[in-house]
């Protein structure tokens, strides 16, 4: 019923692997974890690898957005990849690939993000 | 089935209970038969509202009780989650997709368009200082299916 965070630096992207349950009880974790890395790493941009992501609601996509913003204040880009069913139903209920893109898997999300930089 | 089933719960207004309100309604559903992707609506529609009872009814006053009314009735299941808290001032204004009260939180502003896209009927009724109350509705089609 808990939500656990692996966060791993691969050249200058920050890879986010969620597991378990993303809601507004679980969203502190994920934002302190990510925004320390962020701050911290010499990261520039943000994959959201969601394989294994059980369970999402709106406390998951505010923390979403708010490292979106992060990101892109310094010119970064957040995408996504490995989106279960439910989680892209919210994702595209609330216009989130709008500003997000997806990927299908981590692969093709960090060859996306190479091109960018 | 016949007549129908119900069941209560209540509990303390902490963030950790939202995980136990959604997983309780899902369980009591189950007899139903929903598809993984029903259950998916219900637990994630329960989850808002009960996040909106604590965070914005009670702001997150633990000595709180949030309460949970389930009732199956043939294919379908009504929800309602209240709590006595604060309540809201404007409805129509909370209503609305990507509005929130607390940015601050980093709340997105979608659970009551969730709870209405989630849901097949969805109502809410609130006074200010007496409490907001959310009555959802769900037809379980797949136990449809196996009726015809």
């Amino acid at each position: 019923m808990s939500l656990q965070a692996e966060l791993e630096h691969y050249r200058n992207v920050l890879i986010v692997r969620l597991r378990g349950e993303l809601d507004h009880h679980t969203a502190d974790v994920v934002r302190f974890k990510m925004e320390e890395a962020l701050l911290r790493g010499s990261s520039d941009h943000v994959i959201l690898s969601l394989k294994d992501l059980q369970f999402m609601d709106s406390s998951g996509l505010g923390v979403i957005l708010g490292r979106y913003k992060q990101v892109k204040s310094k010119g970064g880009k957040m995408v996504v990849c490995d989106v279960n069913p439910s989680v892209y139903r919210l994702f595209e209920l609330s216009g989130l690939f709008k500003i997000l893109t997806i990927h299908e898997n981590e692969r093709t999300a960090i060859s996306s993000l190479e091109v960018v930089s | 089935m016949n007549g129908s089933n119900e069941m209560t719960l209540s509990f303390s207004a902490r963030s950790e209970n939202e995980a136990f309100a959604r997983i309780a309604v899902a369980a009591f559903v189950s007899q139903l038969d929903p598809t993984l992707e029903e259950l998916n609506d219900l637990k994630t529609a329960v989850s808002e509202a009960v996040t909106n009872a604590i965070i914005h009814g009670y702001e997150s006053d633990i000595s709180c009780k949030v309460s949970i009314e389930a009732r199956i009735e043939g294919d379908s299941v009504s929800i309602t989650v209240s709590d006595n808290g604060r309540g809201i001032e404007d409805l129509e204004l909370a209503r609305q997709p990507l509005f929130t009260s607390k940015p601050e939180l980093e709340r997105s502003g979608m659970g009551f368009t969730i709870m209405e896209n989630f849901m097949d009927r969805f109502e809410v009724s609130s006074m200010v200082g007496g409490g907001t109350r959310v009555a959802m509705l769900k037809r379980i089609e797949s136990k449809k299916a196996l009726y015809n």
